[in-house]
């Protein structure tokens, strides 16, 4: 994570950015009225504050694509470059290219060695330092369906490909530490498992969905289903007794201790799961973005009925319905949830179930200070960027 | 001839009845058992507004495309399952036989009229006989069954309207109808008569799949 | 009484199914079968085959049956008769040659289209009976070649056209260029989180027609809509795993566009013109994942485009054309004939389509005379059905997506 400690929580700086069209087929970033050095560029698109606070965008320069960090392009260009993603802290940026219709990642600038015919899903690993893709190692033409059906995908970390093959690979873990690669695989068309370093489960499911190192002991977590229900299992073994109409997103708290999913306690009906036990409170359209605090003490999550979202804590819905509602927020310690929310295009912010008074255009996620007294609120009211300081109690009263 | 009678109107017109009210119960809480077991989701789309709709308009006549594309079918099934259902239940002989044995009586239809809706129960089964028979899509999907569920619906009303007129030996005609009548309620839950059972349901269900969930009609 | 079909067929070539069934054994046909039965359905498929008297009343309703002469084996019922109750009746114990058939009837002589249900007194749910039919099939791997490479695309790429990664943003922008010379300030936002609409489109869209793109950003554009398109998986919409009965790649591809519609923080899910794909999404691949409704109000084009004009935010410049409606018409008009997958099922089949839709030409044919000249089609596969129909019985109706004759016919900015 980002160490809000270093922030000057006094004042600060304010950065607002946007794609500017200088002249016919010329672009460049402003960023608080100035020109984003001197470059400028063909295309650029995905601009995006990385969490350590740097301006990325992918640029095209004559046909040629990669990403620019604060107005300097990578060196390495490529056919094409999309989906782009940041390490934790934001020091680390990985994104997926093409070049020559060959495929690859590329971490920081420097693309895999081996490139491959396709690639289909990315991952960073935690610390940044790793990629992998699914890939297909084996040529297959459109309509050599048998073929297919033997296996011409794998998954590669940092370029290395595993040796099995696979019908499909889908979402991919890294492990903590960096050294494991866990997949989703299609064995043949019809059973589905998880595979570690290239070698499956012995389990086999009708399918599987994806899985989760635990970040302390290394076991891989995943939702599989068996018999038309949904069971969490680890390491092919079945992990929580109960059965769910649904399972997915699985958390492990950060100390690895707890364990949480989204889950579908009957059909049509959603909540969250801990360690299999499954909040009484239910939600007919959507749970969404759950967290833990950082104790593990605590859950929140967003939840969805009709058109409207709640936040969620511990199983407690919060009594205001909006629009929309964003990721919530802990507070260092976990005693304060804070989270974004908009209704009827006005955006605000709702803490501990309290809704803050001012309302305004636009917002960005709040940020609570080391010692969870503060929150920084960053808006935009009557079309001029505010940057507030504001003490929790405030708000919560 | 006389114990046969008794024994036809007696015992086995009690397994009779509790065949058909125990087994319909039966196979209908059976068949939810294992929408609950199964298909649970089901539940989530039944609505009473869309499948009363759907019925409504299924039963009656002309009130669909497809009964309005089928005039001489819809009048005829119309008018075989009305007669069906509501001259045994109405008809003064055996109303007199409920007052006799538990002493509880209701509206009866007039002799005249229930020998005619005999008539067109017969006639009714011997259309659909026909129907099976010559038309190739029918004849297609018609099965030995077929032709035995429609003789089990068709005998009580020829050996009843048999009876009524007492042609050839009445002591016989009337054994064997108590036995046809015993016949055909064991077998509405157990064969494809029971579509009379279940048929509310299906119905049901589509009405509200296709008015809760798609917004459009059924019929 | 099994009689012959009327016109001896010639037999047709496709790999999927003949490789498939070189592969079966008897006692692999029965353990499908019965696992299938067994696991997977319930008291639907039980009542239903106990339920039906077997009237033929469904007959009348499929456009197959009335576009071969009313031979009974094109019946709702009669294909039903030739696959599930069989397989039923025998436990399985069927032959492969008659799994060859089930497969060719299930894949490419039922549009999944429900009109019988509609003329089924009982309302029994034919078109759900020959899905259960598919599932089989699939589980013996005897899908139709071409659709069940879509479905292999759909594995892999989450759209049904193999449209890899980066070729899916690089359309959208290779589009916006196209579309900001005429609109200079058009956008196609791609990734633009808190929008309030994600427009989801099919794969054909971006492969070959994707100028239906660069209408819809501009429709998007005039009328002032606050709309973002994904640049990762999840954008397709689309599902031929549903029509081969693979359900858990159909139960991953939604759970795909749902989630990005989530990640994207939007209000609701607009689709381009497809038939099958809002199926999929509203219908099919939402109950599988155990939403009983989808998670994110779908809104077809049809009714996006309705709600525009009637919202004023699109004005109509100059009247298209007087509607001339076809009958039968509404929820009763009869299918393209493509829908289902069964364009899916490609070449060799084609005919099989053709074919089987005789009454739809005839249709189109009797509304030509009252004077039609445009046929308007919002759907992908009723849209190359229904051209290969037009051409093959010589017809002589242009097809348009309602979106070209808004684009053609609306207010724009100078």
């Amino acid at each position: 994570m980002v160490d809000s400690r270093s922030w000057d929580w006094e004042t600060g700086e304010k950065k607002i950015a946007a794609i500017v069209n200088v002249d016919e087929g010329e672009f460049n970033v402003c960023v608080n009225g100035q020109a984003w050095g001197e470059t400028v560029f063909d295309k650029i698109w995905h601009l995006r504050f990385s969490p350590d606070g740097r301006l990325t965008a992918l640029v095209s320069e004559m046909g040629e694509w990669t990403m620019a960090v604060d107005g300097e392009a990578w060196e390495n260009k490529f056919g094409y470059i999309w989906e782009p993603c940041f390490s934790a802290d934001g020091t680390v940026i990985a994104a997926a290219v093409q070049q020559d219709m060959q495929y690859a990642m590329v971490l920081d600038g420097k693309p895999w060695e081996q490139m491959f015919a396709n690639m289909t899903y990315f991952a960073l690993s935690p610390d940044g330092r790793h990629t992998a893709g699914a890939v297909q190692v084996e040529d297959v033409d459109s309509g050599e369906i048998h073929k297919f059906q033997e296996g011409t995908f794998t998954a590669a970390m940092d370029g290395k490909a595993w040796d099995t093959r696979f019908v499909n690979v889908w979402n991919l873990a890294i492990s903590q530490d960096g050294r494991h690669l866990a997949a989703e695989v299609r064995l043949n068309l019809y059973d589905y498992t998880i595979a570690v370093d290239g070698v499956p489960w012995e389990s086999r499911y009708t399918t599987v969905w994806e899985p989760l190192f635990n970040p302390v002991t290394g076991t891989v977590v995943a939702p599989v289903r068996e018999k038309g229900m949904w069971v969490l299992a680890e390491n092919g073994k079945t992990l929580w007794d109960r059965r769910f109409v649904q399972i997915w997103h699985q958390m492990f708290s950060p100390d690895g201790s707890r364990l949480a999913a989204i889950v579908a306690p009957s059909y049509g009906r959603w909540t969250v799961a801990v360690d299999g036990e499954p909040w009484s409170a239910t939600f007919t359209k959507l749970v969404t973005e759950a967290v833990f605090s950082s104790d593990g003490q605590r859950i929140a999550a967003l939840a969805k009925d009709d058109e409207t979202f709640r936040v969620v804590v511990d199983g407690n819905p919060w009594s205001d319905a909006w629009d929309m509602a964003w990721k919530p927020i802990f507070s260092p310690d976990g005693r304060n949830v804070a989270a974004k929310v908009e209704k009827t295009g006005r955006y605000t912010y709702s803490v501990n179930n309290r809704v803050w008074s001012t309302s305004c255009d636009a917002a960005w996620d709040p940020v609570f200070s080391p010692d969870g007294t503060l929150l920084l609120l960053r808006t935009v009211e009557a079309g001029n960027y505010v940057r507030r300081i504001v003490p929790v109690s405030d708000i919560i009263g | 001839m006389h114990s046969f009678y008794n024994f036809v109107s007696g015992p086995l017109a009690w397994i009779a009845f509790i065949l058909f009210f125990g087994g319909s119960t039966y196979r209908i809480v059976r068949m939810l058992m294992l929408v609950n077991e199964k298909e649970k989701f089901i539940f989530t789309y039944m609505s009473w507004r869309y499948s009363l709709r759907s019925i409504f308009h299924w039963i009656i006549p002309f009130a669909t495309v497809n009964w309005r594309r089928q005039p001489v079918l819809t009048v005829v099934t119309f008018a075989f399952h009305i007669c069906l259902m509501a001259t045994p239940i109405f008809l003064l002989s055996h109303v007199v036989l409920w007052d006799e044995a538990f002493s509880i009586s209701w509206w009866t239809l007039p002799d005249a009229m229930a020998d005619v809706m005999t008539v067109i129960v017969i006639l009714g089964a011997v259309y659909f006989l026909v129907r099976r028979l010559t038309l190739p899509e029918v004849k297609f999907v018609t099965s030995g069954s077929d032709f035995v569920i429609l003789a089990i619906v068709a005998a009580p009303f020829v050996t009843g309207f048999f009876a009524y007129h007492q042609w050839l030996s009445y002591p016989l005609i009337m054994c064997l109808h108590v036995l046809a009548g015993d016949i055909m309620l064991a077998a509405i839950p157990f064969t494809r008569l029971s579509h009379m059972l279940f048929s509310p349901f299906t119905r049901a269900y589509m009405g509200s799949e296709f008015g809760k969930v798609r917004h459009a009609r059924d019929w | 009484m099994a009689e012959p079909l009327k016109k001896e067929k010639t037999k047709v070539v496709d790999e999927g199914i003949d490789v498939g069934i070189s592969r079966l054994t008897e006692e692999k046909i029965e353990s499908v079968i019965n696992t299938v039965l067994e696991t997977e359905t319930g008291a639907r498929l039980k009542i239903y085959v106990e339920t039906c008297i077997h009237c033929g009343l469904c007959s009348e309703a499929c456009h197959y049956y009335l576009s071969h002469d009313k031979d009974p084996h094109y019946s709702p019922v009669g294909k039903i008769k030739q696959t599930i109750w069989e397989m039923i009746k025998k436990r399985g114990r069927v032959s492969p040659e008659f799994i060859r058939r089930a497969a060719i009837i299930a894949q490419t002589e039922c549009n999944m289209c429900k009109r019988c249900a509609q003329y089924c007194p009982f309302g029994i749910d034919i078109a759900y009976m020959l899905s259960v039919v598919r599932r089989i099939i699939h589980k013996l791997g005897v899908t139709p070649l071409y659709i069940q490479d879509t479905a292999h695309s759909h594995s892999v790429t989450m759209n049904q056209m193999w449209v890899k990664g980066d070729e899916w943003p690089d359309t959208l922008q290779w589009q916006e260029e196209e579309a900001q010379a005429e609109i200079p300030d058009l956008r196609i936002p791609l990734e633009k989180e808190g929008a309030d609409i994600m427009y989801s489109v099919i794969a054909p869209e971006p492969k070959f027609q994707a100028q239906l793109i660069y209408q819809a950003a501009v429709i998007m554009h005039v009328a002032g809509v606050n709309w973002t398109m994904p640049a990762s998986v999840g954008w397709d919409n689309s599902d031929m795993a549903m029509f081969t009965g693979d359900n858990e790649v159909m139960g991953r591809l939604k759970r795909a566009h749902f989630e990005t519609a989530a990640r994207l923080k939007v209000k609701k899910i607009v689709m381009g013109e497809c038939g099958h794909a809002f199926r999929s999404v509203y219908d099919m691949g939402n109950r599988w994942l155990g939403w009983s409704m989808p998670p994110f109000t779908i809104v077809h084009a049809i009714e996006f485009y309705y709600d525009l004009i009637k919202d004023g935010r699109i004005k109509i410049a100059k009247k298209y054309k007087t509607v001339i409606e076809m009958h039968p018409n509404r929820e009763h008009n009869y299918c393209c004939c493509a829908g289902g997958g069964v364009i899916n099922t490609g070449p060799p089949f084609k005919m099989t389509r053709i074919l089987g839709n005789r009454v739809k030409a005839e249709q189109l044919f009797e509304t030509k005379t009252k004077g039609a000249e445009v046929l308007v089609a919002p759907c992908h596969n009723c849209h190359s059905g229904l051209h290969d129909i037009v051409h093959h019985y010589e017809i002589g109706l242009d097809i348009k997506f309602f979106g070209d004759i808004i684009y053609e016919v609306m207010e724009k900015p100078e």
